[in-house]
């Protein structure tokens, strides 16, 4: 045969990997929008008018702002460049353990936009809005079944802040019944950072918790630290290390005869919701991040939206605002007098946009569909441990998981790879690396959470993907590990240099 | 169930692997008798065309701002947002991302979050801002926590003129024996701030405009706060004010926060908004929040990444400076495209159409017997003084098709002397007949 | 002059009643690049165990506790401008503060260089 030269090439010959990668169209440098655009630069039409300046008291702008423009084609570019750059649930496969990185249904967003939702004011009279008032009421209807709780604060704005509003109502109801003295928050080792940062944040004195060589925390240590001067326990259930707390209930028990209450972050109920009740398991509070369990975006990082379930016990102090029901419709309780209510936690009545398409997603998904999401959640999660189950060291890895699979690094000893490299290596592999190093409990954690999104041959070319790679560890390419990512947007960035001398702003550089 | 792509035959091939025969053992941790079984007493799952009908019923239930005139402000404000804006924010890698942990990868919302730190920092007049938190009143919050830590003082003397609701968040975040000192409800910007500012005055905090619109003068708190070692706090809630009014950190102001909603972000009935917190450099270290910083990569490229980490729960835990996580990422990405698109003239010229046209409605609608204007001084909100209770003639314009603003007493319902006070905002959203209209019917309602 | 180190991994340098305090070369290695170091005010006293400074590095904060008690008399202001000193020359000039001794019989119970050595092996 002849071979004909004439056609493209097919093959790559001296692949360079010291320069950049990927097509420089579709993976651009950009600059920032200060270099591209000018003063004189705006993608909006408005008249150069004339006011006076009577009923400005002396105080119009004399600074600069300095704040150079871009026309609409150039705004438009320039985003879309940037958005390039980014990897997203839309794209791929999002491990991130503890994360819940799910589909993100787009009615939701269509639903969030119509106008009679995203178009109303929070302080328009409340017989404009009952519309409003009756979704957030639904909403509210949906996590107190799904967690058989009494009421639930809607407004905290996201995880940490239900988190605050959930232990401040703890510490309202033990103020109201004298127990003013309880300053110790019992918090697992294995807890999220928030938890503790919350505690302290009120003013209470952190006290850890271990945890058992199981990786849950035992009825016995809890009752061991309980004790008059006990406000309440933080516990995570499922907890962050991907497993259900068996003596949960035990706990519970043992944290109200100490009359301390239970606060459970509920970060991880996607494993359980239409499975198993919190409220049924004891506990008193549990903020839901509806941008992990219900499946609103997470928008590069929030907006969230975190309502608190509250048991009977704290109900009373919730905080305003909260929609009341009554014979002539929806009432808006606006504020806390006379009542027992500790306050309020933001300026209107929380995360309307996010209420909107968590409650398109529930009625989409139904209270058979989301014990369905829960159950493949944990399905998808123990599949993929038993796929890499013989490669990789799972600390706790006798037991089923629940939604996430969590590894330690001693898989890696001797291969000069660790867990940061191994990380940055399934970039390259087409993959968002999972959580790493988190819980700090396991040495050099990876945690890896697939989430009910994936579909089987998904989870099989990630489990392929993650085995290809350990053998690649572990027969002595550190290479491919050390230099990772060599096909992202970057290499790895220098955040001792970013952190010693910060650059936080673009700087005109004439002035530098 | 459309969200879930699995088959039966996928279950039972993936239970075949793991080595089971129920999914339900893998719960076996789960005690037996508070399993639900199937029975979640929820309505079962429903078709895209049923959801889509239901919401849009529910939400035909409500009087949007866009069916006819509508003045409605009071921290949260009604401004038109470029079409480009919401496609931008729409696209799947900025929607669906996480938060930038992984900078290879992240670019694309780190340099976004950098701009919007600069743009943050340039209209505020400060030297740094951070990448946002949930709204204006907690990142008011957070101010008042963070001047604390930094003069290790607790006094916090609050102004009357400030959101009656962000006050109320800081008297949540901050206990009143933790020294929050709230002066009273101050209607007409009389109040003398600086005889409360004593040597173990922790901050000033000042709204401006105020809660009734009221310009407020910064240049002489700043001075007063100084001088006793106090730091000064300064909330905005209408941001586009910045394109007129002087930056509060040219007149001395130490920590600038603003409700940012009103660039790139609709109204949604009071949230997601984003908040902006901006300071000196000098104070990084007591900031909350995340932060964006720029840096090189292993090829000497430029890149963003997110830093100063160890001021963040995740690593002091009970030791940080706040246990703010989640924030209000796309809400300030809206922001940062929105204010890209207007630039420094746009932003300028949209502030005076703002101002002008509010100029224009306070003149008419003082004209009207029983209406007086309060104001010596606003930007595009101000506040009337009616010869009734506000409440009920908000309402009765209402069922005119008005939307007339906020009566204070709906905010400060145990105040009698604001009883008859409403709050109207004007913004570039607002035409003549929408005031013709307003006039008309207030003059038809007072009568 | 005697070096004495913690179990936490403070070194202090006696010298007369002047004690100079930083971390150990163990300890830099294992914290990885500083990038910031939080430091008391000069006159501010600590009792044994307080916490003194906070040295930072990317991903981590570690407290530094007061090997023994006594009143600060200088701190290392070069390292707000160069925190990687702690790292190139944690003995030498990534010292972080000096303070007064106020018992030197404190020392005592703490680690002289070779049990510190046999402490991390």
């Amino acid at each position: 045969m002849s071979l004909n030269t004439q056609g493209r090439p097919t093959a790559i010959e001296n692949v360079d990997t010291s320069g950049q990668v990927g097509g420089a169209a579709l993976l651009p440098d950009e600059p920032l929008l200060f270099e591209i655009g000018g003063p004189d630069h705006s993608g909006v039409d408005l008249d150069d008018i004339e006011i006076d300046d009577a009923f400005l008291g002396g105080q119009k702008r004399e600074t600069p702002l300095d704040l150079p423009g871009l026309t609409e084609p150039e705004a438009m570019r320039h985003y879309v460049r940037l958005s390039r750059l980014n990897y997203s649930i839309d794209a791929g496969l999002y491990p991130l353990g503890s994360c819940t990185m799910k589909h993100n249904p787009r009615l939701n967003e269509k639903a969030a936009r119509l106008p009679g939702f995203a178009d109303i004011h929070p302080l328009q009279p409340v017989s404009t809005v009952q519309g409003a008032l009756e979704l957030m009421g639904e909403l509210a209807h949906w996590l107190m079944v799904l967690t058989n709780t009494n009421a639930v604060a809607l407004s905290p704005k996201a995880g940490a802040h239900g988190e605050l509003c959930g232990m401040m109502a703890i510490h309202a109801a033990h103020r109201a019944n004298g127990q003013d003295h309880r300053d110790v928050v019992l918090v697992p080792e294995s807890a999220h950072g928030t938890n503790p940062a919350t505690a302290a944040f009120l003013g209470y004195k952190v006290k850890p918790i271990p945890a058992a060589g199981d990786g849950t925390v035992r009825a016995a240590d809890v009752e061991a630290a309980l004790g008059p001067d006990v406000a309440a326990i933080m516990l995570t259930n499922p907890n962050t290390v991907g497993l259900f707390e068996p003596e949960i209930r035990k706990i519970a028990d043992a944290v109200h005869a100490a009359g301390a209450y239970f606060y459970c972050d509920g970060a991880n109920f996607n494993a359980i919701m239409g499975v198993v009740r919190p409220g049924d398991l004891g506990i008193d509070a549990m903020h839901i991040n509806l941008h992990k369990t219900f499946s609103t975006p997470h928008g590069g990082g929030g907006p969230g939206a975190g309502p608190v379930v509250l048991s009977e016990a704290l109900a009373p102090f919730a905080p305003v605002p909260f929609v009341r029901k009554t014979d002539e419709g929806f009432e808006l309780v606006e504020h806390g007098e006379g009542s027992e209510s500790f306050g309020r936690m933001t300026a209107f009545h929380g995360q309307m946009g996010m209420y909107v398409r968590a409650l398109t997603y529930m009625l989409s998904h139904g209270g058979d569909g989301l014990r369905q999401a829960a159950k493949d959640a944990v399905l998808n999660a123990n599949y993929i441990k038993a796929r890499i189950k013989d490669r990789f060291s799972m600390p706790f890895g006798s037991q089923h998981c629940m939604h996430e699979v969590l590894c330690d690094d001693s898989f890696l000893n001797g291969t000069g790879v660790t867990t940061l490299d191994f990380a940055k290596a399934m970039i390259d592999e087409g993959y968002h690396p999972m959580t790493m190093y988190f819980p700090l409990v396991v040495h050099g954690a990876m945690l890896i959470e697939p989430t009910e999104s994936e579909s089987l041959p998904s989870l099989d070319a990630f489990a392929d993907a993650l085995i290809r790679l350990a053998d690649a560890a572990k027969e002595g390419d550190a290479e491919r590990f050390t230099n990772a990512p060599q096909t992202a947007p970057r290499a790895r960035l220098d955040e001792t240099a970013a952190a010693r001398k910060p650059v936080l702003k673009w700087t005109r550089s004439s002035d530098a | 169930m459309r969200y879930l792509p699995h088959s039966e035959a996928d279950r039972q091939h993936m239970r075949a692997v793991i080595g089971i025969s129920r999914t339900d053992e893998l719960f076996g941790a789960v005690p037996d008798t508070l399993r639900l079984g199937d029975a979640v007493d929820l309505p079962g799952h429903k078709s895209e065309i049923e959801v889509d009908r239901y919401m849009r019923a529910l939400a035909a239930k409500n009087r949007t701002a866009g069916e006819g005139p509508f003045f409605v402000g009071a921290g949260a404000y009604r401004h038109h947002v470029p079409a480009t804006v919401d496609h931008l924010i729409q696209r799947s890698e900025f929607l669906t991302a996480y938060t930038p942990y992984q900078p290879e990868i992240s670019q694309g919302t780190l340099q976004t979050l950098f701009e919007f730190q600069t743009q943050v920092a340039h209209l505020t007049g400060m030297e740094v801002a951070n990448a946002s938190m949930y709204d204006g009143s907690t990142a008011l919050a957070e101010a008042a926590l963070m001047a604390q830590r930094l003069t290790r003082r607790d006094k916090l003397v609050v102004s009357g003129g400030v959101h009656p609701h962000y006050r109320d968040v800081l008297a949540t975040y901050v206990e009143p024996d933790d020294g929050l000192s709230l002066m009273p409800t101050d209607v007409a910007a009389g109040e003398d701030l600086i005889a409360g500012v004593d040597d173990q005055t922790a901050a000033i905090i000042v709204q401006t405009p105020d809660f009734f619109g009221h310009l407020r003068d910064v240049k002489s708190l700043a001075d007063a706060a100084h001088a006793q070692g106090a730091l000064l706090i300064v909330c905005v809630t209408e941001v586009i004010s910045l394109g007129l009014l002087e930056a509060p950190g040219a007149l001395g102001a130490d920590i600038v926060v603003a409700e940012g909603q009103s660039l790139g972000n609709p109204l949604t009935f009071g949230g997601p908004y984003v908040g902006l917190l901006a300071t000196r450099n000098a104070f990084v270290r007591q900031m909350p929040g995340r932060v964006c910083g720029e840096t090189l990569d292993a090829r000497g490229r430029r890149g963003f990444v997110l830093t100063l980490s160890t001021r963040e729960q995740h690593i002091r835990r009970e030791k940080a400076t706040s246990n703010i996580c989640t924030n209000s990422g796309l809400c300030a990405l809206a922001f940062t495209i929105h204010l890209s698109l207007l630039g420094e003239q746009g932003l300028f010229r949209l502030a005076k159409l703002n101002h002008k046209l509010a100029r224009n409605l306070s003149g008419r609608l003082a004209a009207i017997p029983g209406v007086e204007l309060l104001n010596k001084t606003f930007f595009n909100e101000f506040t009337l003084r009616l010869s009734r209770p506000a409440a009920a003639i908000v309402d009765a314009l209402a069922e005119h098709g008005v939307l007339a603003g906020v009566p204070a007493s709906r905010l400060l319902p145990n105040e009698s002397s604001v009883e008859n006070l409403l709050t109207v905002a004007v913004t570039e959203t607002s035409v003549e007949a929408d005031f013709d209209a307003y006039v008309s019917a207030l003059t038809e309602v007072l009568k | 002059m005697t070096i004495r180190y913690t179990e936490d991994h403070e070194y202090v340098r006696q010298d007369g009643t002047t004690g100079t305090v930083g971390i150990s070369d163990y300890a830099q290695s294992q914290l990885g690049d500083i990038v910031f170091v939080e430091l008391p005010n000069v006159g501010a006293s600590f009792s044994k165990g307080d916490e003194i400074a906070v040295v930072e590095s990317v991903k981590a904060a570690s407290e530094i506790y007061a090997p023994v008690s006594g009143t600060i008399s200088a701190v290392n202001d070069a390292l707000s401008g160069s925190p990687d000193l702690v790292n190139s020359d944690p003995m030498g000039e990534g010292w972080l503060i000096k303070m007064s001794i106020d018992d030197a019989g404190e020392l005592d119970g703490l680690m002289d260089e070779a049990a510190y050595t046999d402490h991390i092996a």
